[in-house]
């Protein structure tokens, strides 16, 4: 009862903030002088194309760039009619991309989705690698075993992460033939999902995932040991000793569902990083997400593409903190029954 | 016939340190209560901890042996794996730590950490465990067992708490319990409930105790067997009659000298002089509102204080006393203007004898930033109340840059002067807090509130963290300042022998309300109040023909509800404080 008021709540919140976060947005891309299109007609005009000109005209009037800031910002969320009509991201029109000339939706597309399952991907990766080592050095802390796993930490944390693409690329191809570039074997591309473009995907991911994936599992790894050295000091650690408890249940149950805390509080936190920092990987990669078009899109001004891609981010790190914060509520009391009377 | 607990010639050490721990031995007979009496630092705590090897990391077991014999057959301790230890371990013998507060996990209900005992050593099913740990939980004293159950740690109150570590300790049945300190954190009612309650299931079940403590008082209550330690090694050990009777050893001496005693000789003190107050509270009044989180539920007042008289003339000392929650930490936080009382009350403060009074809690910048040069506080935890990364001479001269009092050297001076004060070297404003023991860093505390030449100092349990021999020199040096300086003391206490040996007016508190005040001498003499009798009651003392009458700390302990027509009170209807003698009052009906 409790949870559910907390999410319905928590989800409210949420909506508010992006809001909030989309007038930024909006601002912001805005700050810097002139558009993309009154940078297009000023170099039209030096070389004296005038049938640009009037195409670039009309795009302006179409969308609305004469009109003063705010009314272009409510006719691009969908508050207030534009053009023709209410027409904005409320009703699912993502805008023009006046760079591609093409519709914003039809460029993103496919990689929208592409981002989410690179990125959850880098995600699982780090947990994965993260919640047993942290736990093990901690355990073992000041032995060979926690040297050696933050040795190698840093060489992760340390290590340019394009870098590190290109020679995993090389060995892997070299010796498990994996493949070079790409989130798919370009056959399967705009082909409708298959078990083989899926199998394709996946063998593609394991380069990327590990890529993205490494500098933060080394981070949240040291984070963990860190918060699991705090708790195993502490006296309730040893009452479940003198329990009799085997040391790796009393580890698993006790201290780490305590250190798990800021573990969990950094779902929300990882997902942005790990977007805004996967862009060049993903350059040199070659991936299809929406790093690149993003970089593309803030260089040429372009505005619509690259407010979209914005916000698509923010909404991503939006859910992941509401995840984070609703996990936190049901995994520890402490926060649930705060205001309760005892 | 062996001993259930064998330890012989035990030594322990650091790394490649001294041994802290020197070929101890004792033994613990079936059924039997050995006590182990030191100050920090004795080595009785890791002596204990080593018959069930949970030593810190960098310690090791250098020579001895411990053997435990029991029904289930003889094992050297020292010696077996560590997989044979774990089947021990709370099984045959089982521990109760000193801080019920942080020795339960935070995050797992209470009902599942202690059945965990009988899932890993009985194999019980989760149903079999449930039914086996309720009755252990209404054995151990738990009004509702079931709500216990399934309630978190931070849900109970710390008594309660150590009660639901006895439970766990218990559900096994052990042949001996190790108990560390288990009363230590915990306020001197509950502290003679839980040890009457240890007493009594030991009794039924025949098992062994061996009992931790710096306290010789609870020493007296509980134990047969007394071994006293000191720097590693044993100094005296003996039945309990013989040691406490008549202790041979010069250092069990010397904790008997420091220990503060309750006087009870017919005396009639001499009440407060009603003149030159340097604090006055009159009607102090405060509540609190916690919000119920429930919609159809009114939020619920929390009374703190509720109609506080108090007077506190220069140069003397006031002591409030009660237990956690009683409302004499918010009394003093409110006289520091610290917190905002309810509407009504009045604070009064006069810096020097010739001031006007002045309103603590409507003061104008000036004045308050006055006040708070006259009014200093002193903590409770020497460990926490200093920054670790400032150093001393840092710490100490900080008020007077705050206060833009002095130049820099004249700060230092003024600094070095104060340490050799309070008993410590000038040369030692170099060094950062850690590397002073409690006593020095309460000095420190103490140095540190002196340094803007305060008139009047609150003390928040200055000597509840420490040592019976350091909180005994803690206290002299305490008195000899207020004789040097004129100085005013509030001073808070759960410690009724410490507020004893320095008070000079004694005000009891509960539940917001002073229930009786008096000279110290008046009060211990001729208590009326059943919660002062109950306090005085549960004070343990180190004489074994004394031992603590629990039915007396029971009745006043309880809710007011179960004290006697006269002194009863509720929310709506509380009776007032009535003068019986010249400066002691009750609050009775007549």
């Amino acid at each position: 009862m409790i949870m559910l008021r907390y999410a319905v709540y928590r989800f409210f919140t949420m909506l508010l903030t992006l809001l909030v976060v989309s007038v930024l947005i909006f601002v912001i891309i805005n700050l810097p002088p002139g558009d993309y299109l009154s940078n297009q007609i000023a170099e039209l005009q030096a070389s004296g194309q005038s049938a640009g000109v009037a195409k670039a005209e009309f795009l302006r009037k179409e969308y609305a760039l004469d009109r003063p800031m705010w009314q272009q910002y409510m006719i691009w969320m969908g508050f207030m009619p534009g053009p023709h009509g209410f027409s904005g991201l409320l009703q699912g029109n993502y805008g023009w991309s006046f760079e591609f000339d093409r519709p914003v939706s039809e460029i993103v597309g496919d990689t929208l989705w592409l981002t989410v399952v690179v990125n959850l991907a880098a995600i699982l990766f780090v947990y994965a690698v993260a919640l047993p080592l942290g736990v093990i050095a901690a355990a073992r802390s000041r032995t060979w075993i926690d040297y050696t796993s933050a040795f190698v930490g840093y060489l992760g944390l340390a290590t340019p992460n394009f870098l590190l693409a290109l020679i995993l690329f090389y060995y892997g191809h070299r010796y498990f033939n994996l493949p070079i570039g790409g989130l798919m074997d370009p056959a399967y591309e705009g082909l409708p999902m298959s078990w083989d473009k899926l199998k394709s995907i996946l063998v593609h991911l394991i380069v990327p995932t590990f890529v993205i994936g490494t500098s933060g599992a080394s981070a949240m790894m040291q984070r963990l040991r860190a918060n699991m050295l705090d708790e195993l000091g502490k006296p309730y650690v040893e009452t479940a000793i003198a329990k009799g408890m085997a040391p790796s249940r009393m580890l698993t149950k006790y201290p780490l569902r305590v250190a798990f805390n800021p573990f969990v509080a950094d779902i929300g936190n990882l997902l942005p990083s790990m977007v805004s920092g996967s862009v060049l990987v993903s350059v040199v990669l070659g991936l299809q997400t929406i790093g690149p078009t993003l970089l593309t899109a803030l260089k040429t001004q372009d505005q619509f593409l690259s407010a979209f891609i914005l916000m698509f981010v923010a909404l991503l790190t939006l859910i992941g903190t509401m995840i984070s914060d609703i996990l936190l509520v049901m995994l520890d009391p402490r926060i649930r029954y705060e205001g309760r009377d005892a | 016939m062996t001993a259930l607990l064998s330890v012989q010639d035990l030594s322990i050490g650091f790394g490649t340190g001294d041994p802290v721990v020197n070929d101890v031995s004792f033994d613990v007979e079936a059924g039997q209560t050995l006590a182990l009496v030191g100050e920090s630092g004795s080595g009785k705590t890791i002596s204990c901890r080593a018959a069930l090897r949970i030593l810190p990391r960098a310690a090791q077991i250098r020579s001895g042996s411990i053997t435990l014999n029991d029904a289930k057959g003889r094992d050297v301790l020292t010696e077996i794996s560590e997989r044979q230890m774990r089947d021990i371990r709370g099984n045959r013998i089982s521990m109760i730590f000193q801080e019920p507060m942080r020795s339960l996990s935070p995050l797992h209900k209470i009902g599942n950490q202690v059945s965990e005992v009988l899932w890993l050593h009985r194999g019980a099913s989760e149903a079999q465990a449930r039914k086996e740990v309720l009755t252990q939980f209404e054995r151990v004293g738990f009004p509702d067992p079931a709500r216990a159950y399934d309630s978190y740690p931070f849900e109970l109150s710390g008594g309660m708490r150590q009660r639901a570590m006895i439970a766990m300790a218990m559900v096994s049945k052990p042949e001996l319990l190790i108990a560390d300190e288990p009363t230590t954190a915990l306020d001197v009612t509950t502290q003679a409930q839980v040890l009457g309650l240890i007493k009594e299931l030991q009794k039924e079940t025949g098992m062994a105790l061996i009992l931790v403590t710096h306290d010789l008082g609870v020493v007296a209550n509980m134990a047969e067997q007394v071994v006293v330690m000191h720097k590693g090694r044993v100094m005296e050990a003996g039945p309990a009659g013989l040691i406490l009777n008549n202790p041979a050893h010069p250092y069990t001496r010397q904790l008997f000298d420091a220990a503060p005693e309750i006087p009870d000789k017919d005396a009639v003190g001499i009440p407060m002089p009603d003149e030159d107050l340097i604090l006055e509270m009159k009607n102090v009044c405060k509540t609190y509102t916690m919000r119920s989180g429930k919609g159809w539920k009114a939020d619920k007042k929390i009374f703190a204080c509720r109609g506080v008289d108090l007077k506190l003339a220069r140069g003397k000392t006031l002591a409030v006393v009660g237990e956690s929650g009683s409302g004499k930490t918010t009394a003093a936080r409110i006289a520091l203007g610290a917190e905002l009382p309810d509407p009504g009350s009045e604070v009064l403060f006069r810096a020097t004898d010739t001031d006007e009074p002045t309103m603590v809690h409507s003061m104008s910048r000036d004045e308050r930033t006055a006040f708070q040069r006259k009014a200093q506080m002193v903590f409770q935890d020497p460990y926490s109340s200093l920054s670790p990364r400032m150093r001393i001479q840092d710490a100490m001269t900080e008020p007077l840059e705050i206060h833009g009092i002095g130049t820099r050297s004249d700060q230092r001076d003024k600094a070095a002067d104060m340490l050799k004060r309070v008993g410590l070297n000038a040369d030692m404003l170099k060094r950062y807090p850690h590397a002073f023991s409690g006593g020095q860093r309460q000095r420190l505390s103490i140095a540190r509130a002196m340094m803007l030449d305060p008139a009047l100092i609150v003390c928040d349990e200055p000597t509840s963290a420490l040592d019976v021999s350091v909180q005994e020199q803690i206290l002299q040096l305490l008195e000899q300042l207020q004789a040097s300086l004129n100085l005013s003391y509030f001073f808070i206490s759960h410690d009724l022998a410490v507020v004893a040996r320095i008070a000079d007016e004694v005000a009891v508190m509960r539940q917001g309300l002073v229930v009786e005040q008096a000279p110290p001498e008046t009060l211990f003499y001729n208590p009326r109040h059943p919660y002062t009798k109950a306090l005085i009651a549960a004070q343990p003392e180190p004489d074994i023909n004394r031992p603590i009458d629990l039915k007396l700390v029971a009745l006043g302990a309880g809710s007011p509800d179960s004290w006697a027509d006269a002194f009863r009170f509720s929310d709506s209807m509380i009776p007032s404080l009535i003068e019986l003698e010249p400066g002691h009052k009750v609050r009775c009906h007549v």
